[in-house]
């Protein structure tokens, strides 16, 4: 139980947000915020096996990460600005008091996602200074080598440092696209999570644990803007069907033939809480809200049969009108095909083909072929289920697909 | 993996609780609760009314039909008072946050991994997956 590296990991698990963005905030410089925080974790682990775990771990972390900047400063090892900037602020604080500011995190929250970053680097670089986790534990969710994610890092804090990124949150002109991009982040975190575009894994619920973490995070530091909540909605709705999404094989249960009494309960609530903060802040639906509203509509549905699929068309069509995209127009075609036939739906599907949407993707022939399956058009849709495994880039649903096919 | 954090408080604690201000009380009890929302990990949280002897009550399966009885609350133990689901990474980190509830002399906190899905993953194949399908059965026959 007292293991001191793994209590060292638990306390930057939970303060490495607020350190770095303390140390942030002094020095202007994520990075060497980060490269700070670090050695002070170094120290804690020689130090606290022999003193004791500090009562405030936090304080201690970032006090002697300050420390160690101003004797490096005053032995000349640094001339850098960026140091005396905190042996200045240290001299000038009456009191080692440690009072993180949550706007400070929030700082921290919008320069790890910054678009000079690539999204892999946004990643890598918000999972470890925001969500703090170890680079072993992301390299272990992410299935690449140690060494990879390091490299992601270390690059992502040159970036920063060579584009001058200020550590601020971003001006009103750029605030939407800006906010836009975490939750893209965030979201990208539990896509990869939910339904893994590669490997032979269906579904790593720890990543997706962690947007869910990283969403609920955000939500607290932004409590009035209502696609943060709508992310959060969306993301434990579609959790709460994990337990329910696969066979113990493995291959994945469609969600009109899963078994509802292993949809989590406690977590449709909270997505529904979510949803519901959504509609009280009074400013309508974005599209996270809008994908929430529809998993929401499948959560309380008894059955497949007793989904009210009309308001799913018509969520599907306000998603499409608020951000047009080949993949909701498929989904919407197959809401249609469950409102009101699959002979209306096919003719979107038809359309969406017509255009090349989505080509070189398994999903366009995947519900193509589905419909007609249910239109007894045997021979055609056998073809098309075939052409989606060919394109599918997860084994458990190259698969899957497969051996629909081979059932018709 | 999930955490319960299961709040006990001996009648030690209960007389300890009497002397403070409440208004404190709560007011550090919901600055904890705003932090473990502000970091992410509260999945669930609720608190239990110490009015044991009015609206409390024990439901004893030793016999048969089972007795309802008032409870062994006369000479308090260790009363359940509370609980808080967190969402965390390790044992560690659940230590962590545990040590870190405001709570005074004669209170503690059992720590509890919540089970999940792979508990099961063994039985997923017989007992569990049968179990089910039988209760499917039985709810539609009535």
């Amino acid at each position: 139980m007292n293991k001191i590296p793994a209590r060292v990991d638990a306390v930057w698990r939970i303060e490495s947000a607020r350190i770095v963005a303390t140390l942030a905030k002094v020095t202007g410089d994520v990075g060497l915020a980060e490269d700070l925080a670090q050695e002070a974790l170094v120290q804690a682990l020689q130090q606290w096996p022999r003193d004791g775990v500090p009562d405030n771990p936090g304080a201690w972390l970032t006090a002697v990460a300050k420390r160690r900047a101003i004797d490096q400063w005053r032995r000349g090892e640094r001339r850098d600005d960026r140091y005396r900037a905190i042996a200045a602020t240290l001299e000038t604080a009456s009191e080692d008091v440690w009072e993180p500011i949550d706007d400070d995190v929030l700082r921290l929250v919008f320069t790890a996602c910054h678009p000079v970053l690539s999204r892999e680097a946004q990643v890598a670089l918000t999972l470890r200074i925001v969500a703090g986790l170890s680079t072993e534990e992301i390299a272990r969710m992410y299935f690449v080598p140690v060494a990879t994610v390091q490299q992601r890092i270390v690059r992502a804090k040159k970036t920063i440092a060579e584009a001058r990124v200020p550590f601020e949150t971003p001006d009103p002109s750029e605030w939407k696209a800006r906010l836009d991009g975490v939750l893209s982040v965030v979201y990208l975190v539990f896509t990869e999570g939910y339904a893994a575009t590669s490997g032979s894994e269906w579904m790593r619920a720890d990543l997706a644990n962690e947007a869910l973490r990283l969403g609920r995070m955000v939500a607290g530091l932004l409590p009035r803007e209502p696609e943060v909540h709508g992310l959060v909605a969306l993301m434990e709705l579609q959790a709460a069907r994990f337990g329910a999404r696969t066979h113990s094989d493995g291959t994945p249960i469609p969600l009109v033939e899963q078994d509802r009494t292993r949809w989590n309960r406690a977590q449709i609530t909270r997505g529904r809480a979510a949803l519901a903060r959504v509609d009280a802040l009074g400013r309508g639906r974005g599209p996270y809200a809008l994908q929430a509203a529809i998993a929401e509509c499948h959560a309380v549905a008894p059955s497949a049969d007793q989904t009210d699929w009309a308001r799913v068309v018509l969520l599907y069509e306000a998603l499409g009108r608020l951000a047009p995209n080949p993949v909701v127009e498929l989904n919407r075609a197959a809401a249609v095909a469950m409102a009101t036939g699959p002979a209306t739906a096919l003719q979107i599907v038809d359309r969406l083909a017509e255009q090349g949407a989505l080509r070189g993707s398994h999903l366009l022939p995947s519900v193509r072929g589905e419909l007609l399956a249910r239109l007894g058009r045997t021979d055609e849709a056998a073809s098309e289920l075939r052409a989606a495994a060919a394109l599918a880039g997860n084994e458990r649903e190259r698969e899957f697909l497969l051996a629909k096919a081979a059932r018709l | 993996m999930k955490y319960m954090l299961i709040m006990r408080a001996t009648d030690a604690a209960k007389e300890a609780y009497e002397e403070m201000d409440f208004n404190e009380v709560i007011t550090k009890m919901g600055q904890y609760n705003e932090q473990l929302v502000k970091a992410g990990v509260l999945l669930a949280g609720e608190g239990l009314s110490d009015d044991v002897d009015t609206t409390g009550f024990v439901v004893d399966f030793s016999s048969t039909p089972p007795a309802v009885t008032d409870g062994p609350y006369g000479e308090t133990h260790e009363l359940f008072n509370g609980f808080w689901i967190l969402q965390v990474n390790s044992k560690e980190e659940a230590a962590e946050w545990a040590s870190r509830c405001p709570l005074g002399p004669g209170s503690k906190l059992e720590v509890r991994r919540v089970t999940d899905e792979s508990d099961f993953a063994d039985f997923a194949d017989n007992e569990y997956l049968q179990k089910q399908a039988e209760w499917r059965a039985a709810a539609e026959n009535a």
